[in-house]
Formats: C-alpha cells, structure tokens, sequence
C-alpha cells in the first residue's frame, strides 16, 4: 500500500501516465498530488496508461475518469491504453452512471437569520405543543374522577417503587452531608459571637422551608425525571407507544398520569426523610464542636420552630414534583425516531426541570412573604 | 476456486447451551454463499463470528488469509476494512444523512479531498439505485427498502472484497425484496464481490444463491448448490423447501 506505482514520463509534447500495480482508494490523493504538479498545458496529448494496472477499484476508476473529462476540457488529446477486461468493465460502469448523474450536493449550512428565525419559530412551535401535552393531561386527569376504575393502582404503587423508594437512600445520605456541611461551616461563625445556640434556629429556618425541599427535588429530577425521558423516549422510538394507541391503552392514562401521582404522593415523605436527615447531620455537628447536646438542641427547635416553617416546606413537594414528572414525560414524548434525540430530549428535561423547580420555589417565596407565612 | 473463508471445527456455546458443534464450511471467491436453517440455530451468531464480532469456543475461522483466533490488532483493523456489512434493519447512524454515512469510512481510512469523496458517494448511491437527491436525507425520513439500499451503499463505500448481509430481504415489500436480490446480483458482477448471506426468504435463496449451508442441530446439515437438496433427509430441509426440488 506504501509503494507508488505511478511513473510519469514525457516524449516532446506527449506526457506518459504509467500506473502500475493495485490503484485503489488510499492511492488517490497521492496520484493526484503528483498529477496536479504537472503542467498540462505544455503537451497535446496524454496517454493514461494502465497496460501493468492488475487491480483497480471504483474510487480510482472514478478518479481516472474525471482525470479524462479534465484533460479533454482543455482541448488536449486523452488515450486510455488498458487491455484487461476487469479493467475497462470497472471503467466502462463508472462511465456510465457518471452520465445518468446529477451532481451530489450537501445542503447549505444556514445563515444567522436563518438559524435565528428556525430557534425561534421552534421554541414557539414548542410552547404550543407543551400546551396541547398540558390539555390532554387535564382531560385525561378529569376522566380519573369519571370512575374509580381509571384509576391504575398498579402501575402507580410501581411508580412509587421504583421512582421515590429507591431514591431514598441517595436522599438521605445528601441530606444528611449537607446538614453536617451547613453547621459545619456555621459553627465557627457562631462561636465567634458566642451565638452556639442559634444553629438550631439558623439550620431549622434554611433546611426546613427552603434547602430541603429544593434538594430533594434536584435529586429527584436528575434521578427519576430524566429515566422519565428516557423510558418513554425509549418507548416511542421502538413503537411500543403506537402499539399501545392502537390497543386502545392510552398512554396518558397507563404511563403519564401513574407517573404523576406517585411522584406528587411522595414528593412530602421524601422532604420529610430529608428535613430529618440534615437536621440529624445538624446535630451531630452542633455535639461535637459547638457542645449542644441532642437534648438542648431538641428543646430548643421545639421553642423557635413553628409547625408552620415544616409545611411550608412539606407543601412546595407535590408542586416540584408536579413540574418534574410533566417536564420529564413531556420531554419523552417529544423523543423523535433517531438515537440522538435520546441524549438530547433527557439533558433538556433535567436542565429544565431544575429551573421550573428553582422558578417556582422563588414565587413561592415571595407569596408566602407578603402573606407573612 | 480458492476458497476467501474457510471454517474448521467451530464450537460456540452460550453458558450451557450449545450453539454450534463442530460446524465446517468454506466460502468460494466469487459466489453468493447463503447460510440457511431454522430460527435460533445460530446463523446469525456464525456470521458475527466471521466478522469478529462475537467470539467461539474453540475451532478456527480463516478469512482473506487471516486466522481469527491469532490475530493482531492492526491486522484485524485491516481486514475490517476489506469487507462490508448489511445488518438486519440498516443500522445507519442516525445523526448523519446518508451521504455523510457513506463518506464516514472514506473519510477516516482515506486522505481523499472532499470533491473527490463527493464523487464517490454519488457513484454508490446511484450503484444501489437510490438518487442522489436523497442523498441529504435522514436515516429517519426514508423507507424500509432504502434504509437498506443506502446500508449497502454504506458497507460498499470502500470497496470491499467481501460482502455479508443479514436478512436483506427481510421487512421489504416482495417487489422491493426482488429489486434488492437483482441488485446483489448485479453488484456481484459489476465489483467482483463475494457475499455470505443470511436467509429465510426462499424466493431469494433460489433467485440469487449460488451455494449455501443448512445449519441445524448444531451441525451443517448441508453445503451445496440447490440441485442436491432434494436427496437430503432432514426434517427442517424437507419442510422448508417442501419438495419443491
């Protein structure tokens, strides 16, 4: 594959193209590099040569053949010496589609107004269609109240599972690492000003109403929300949503609405396992290096958080996971029929899910503000 | 006629089950080689073994010269080179159009420039009778039959010696499936191929094969052209090919 085969010779105003040897597709460029350095114009006439070739394929046959139409453009007489049959047959072929052919064109790369114009035409296709994924699922929704039946317990208890179950572990653990590390980093502060005491108000505040409930539901969306998308992308893509249309199953009513519930049933318990866990962690800091013992530390949330701060916080659950549940389906059924999009809609569902999570926390906030909760 | 892949005593087992048990074949130059049998006897299996795709027990495979069980890398990245492979449902990448699926292997094992790469795409996809105004569509907004047909293009990119096609006629209209076994057909003579192919279809194993092997109960049961099938007592030839040899 390394040797060259080709020897270029010249006899007053005739150049000699001798290929030798296997002329295959890793011997192109060099040919032509080598054939490109000549200058053409000094001869009338060129003999390729391919009397010694013993192999030649489709890409250098195309390769010899615009070689011909090259040098015939500028007016200059082209032989083609060969006279192996499997030689001339290859030629012969490329010949003959290269006459039935119109060129292959990619197409044009956009320009910036055009690119901007289709991002923007796209977000607002895309609004509208999360709208009308929002208008089903309200239609879909009142039909649970039409009868109990349409009410798929199974799937839901499943749901709850595999979603919100089998996340407590990782919960837990975070939730409890951030307690430690928020009294961790407050315990010096604190013992600064002598304040010890006031870790237990500083920790009860942050955690209960806003740090518990926002973790929870990062970790819920980047666990359970983008399997969402995943799943039902999945599904979409091998058919299976189609199979279940075409059965009658709707998939509203057998993965998104079972998928919803659950979630919305057990966002609470599970800021409510991580309200516990990163107070635990809180304690344990507040022990070892402020000197509060668990007891005094007890009493004193007892006496400076209210009952309030914990439902606030236990309250702001079901509307995340409202958010990342429709966020994750509605991202999986937007999967279109290559494998990209996989990748691509799962990414948008977690991104987006956090921040609807992070927006709505924020109004949250300023509602409860001005109604002084 | 020298034969371009040989196998020897192949065994292959999935934990306890037995796929293969002493299996022998050998693949001529230039013919059309079809590997027949009931479901789940292994063909598939075999012809993923023969592209080294898939490992066996014990037993040696011999193509192009190369033995499978000894060889190097850089060998096995240059014999990779040297065939092409059709699978079942195309397996186009399906972020690329399908000129840039075609350019894909012409653009990593050759330092060809883009206009002539472009002139070779065109050559294949006319070859495999799609147009060249397809050319920038996606695996997703075409049919079927040219998922394959453009498969093909694909595994012809770099003009390969060898050829291997699992099920090429499975999921095409009958129609369709008879363009596709003319088009094999064709390609054979017009690039010199050799093709080993996976089957069921029985109106291309009579249209496009020159010889096949019939695997079944680990075994071949049969390697031949069609004339002798009929003297074979098996229960799985006799069914398949209902007497009608």
């Amino acid at each position: 594959m390394d040797n060259l085969f080709l020897k270029i010779d010249s006899k007053e105003n005739e150049l000699f193209l001798i290929f030798k040897g296997e002329f295959t597709l890793y011997q192109i460029k060099r040919y032509q590099n080598l054939i490109n350095e000549i200058k053409l114009t000094k001869y009338i006439k060129v003999i390729i040569d391919l009397e010694d070739l013993t192999f030649i394929d489709t890409g250098s046959s195309i390769y010899i053949n615009n070689l011909y139409n090259k040098i015939l453009l500028k007016d200059i007489k082209v032989i083609i010496k060969s006279n192996n049959s499997n030689i001339l047959d290859t030629l012969s072929l490329v010949r003959k589609i290269k006459q039935t052919d119109k060129p292959l064109l990619y197409d044009k790369k956009r320009g910036f107004m055009d690119s901007l114009g289709k991002v923007t035409c796209n977000l607002f296709s895309g609004f509208f269609s999360f709208l009308a994924f929002f208008g089903e699922l309200f239609l879909n929704t009142l039909s649970l109240f039409k009868s109990t039946k349409n009410f798929r317990y199974k799937e839901i208890l499943f749901e709850i599972n595999e979603s919100t179950i089998k996340a407590l572990p990782i919960i837990a653990l975070a939730s409890l690492l951030v307690g430690v590390v928020m009294a961790y980093q407050s315990a010096n502060q604190l013992s600064l000003y002598g304040a010890n005491i006031f870790i237990v108000d500083m920790l009860g505040l942050s955690m209960l109403r806003e740090l518990s409930p926002v973790l929870t539901a990062i970790i819920i969306a980047g666990r359970s929300g983008s399997s969402y998308t995943a799943q039902i992308g999945a599904m979409k893509i091998t058919q299976e949503l189609d199979a279940m249309r075409s059965m009658g199953f709707d998939p509203y009513k057998f993965l998104v609405l079972p998928r919803i519930i659950a979630l919305m049933l057990m966002m609470p318990v599970l800021i409510f396992v991580s309200d516990t866990m990163s107070i635990l962690g809180g304690m344990i800091v507040a022990d070892l290096n402020l000197g509060i013992s668990f007891n005094l530390f007890i009493d004193r949330f007892n006496n400076v958080i209210e009952l309030r701060h914990f439902l606030v916080g236990i309250g702001k659950g079901p509307f995340f996971a409202f958010l990342i549940a429709l966020i994750g389906i509605y991202r999986g059924l937007k999967v279109k029929d290559d494998t990209q999009s996989i990748g691509y809609n799962t990414t948008k569902s977690v991104v987006e899910s956090i921040f609807a999570v992070i927006i709505c926390d924020a109004i949250f906030s300023i509602i409860f503000t001005n109604l002084g909760i | 006629m020298d034969s371009i892949i040989k196998i020897k005593n192949l065994k292959t087992s999935f934990g306890e089950k037995i796929i293969h048990d002493g299996l022998n074949l050998s693949i001529n130059k230039g013919e059309i080689y079809g590997l027949l049998g009931p479901s789940g006897c292994g063909k598939t299996t075999l012809l993923r073994q023969i592209v080294m795709l898939e490992k066996f027990d014990s037993g040696t495979i011999h193509i192009l010269n190369d033995n499978l069980d000894d060889i190097s890398m850089n060998k096995a990245q240059l014999l990779r080179q040297k065939w092409g492979i059709v699978f079942q449902f195309g397996a186009l990448f399906s972020s690329l159009t399908i000129a840039q699926n075609i350019a894909l292997p012409l653009k990593e094992y050759t330092d060809l420039d883009d206009d002539m790469i472009k002139d070779i795409i065109a050559f294949k996809i006319n070859i495999v009778g799609l147009k060249v105004s397809d050319a920038n569509l996606y695996p997703s907004e075409i049919s079927g039959g040219m998922r394959k047909k453009a498969a093909l293009a694909r595994a012809l990119a770099l003009d390969p010696q060898l050829l291997f096609l699992d099920e090429p006629t499975s999921g095409l209209d009958p129609i369709s499936a008879r363009q596709f076994d003319k088009l094999i057909l064709n390609l054979r003579d017009l690039l010199n191929l050799t093709i080993v192919m996976v089957s069921h279809d029985l109106k291309s194993i009579y249209d496009t094969l020159d010889r096949f092997a019939v695997i079944d109960d680990k075994k071949i049961v049969y390697e031949g052209t069609l004339d002798n099938i009929s003297f074979i007592n098996n229960e799985f030839i006799k069914t398949f090919f209902k007497g009608s040899y």
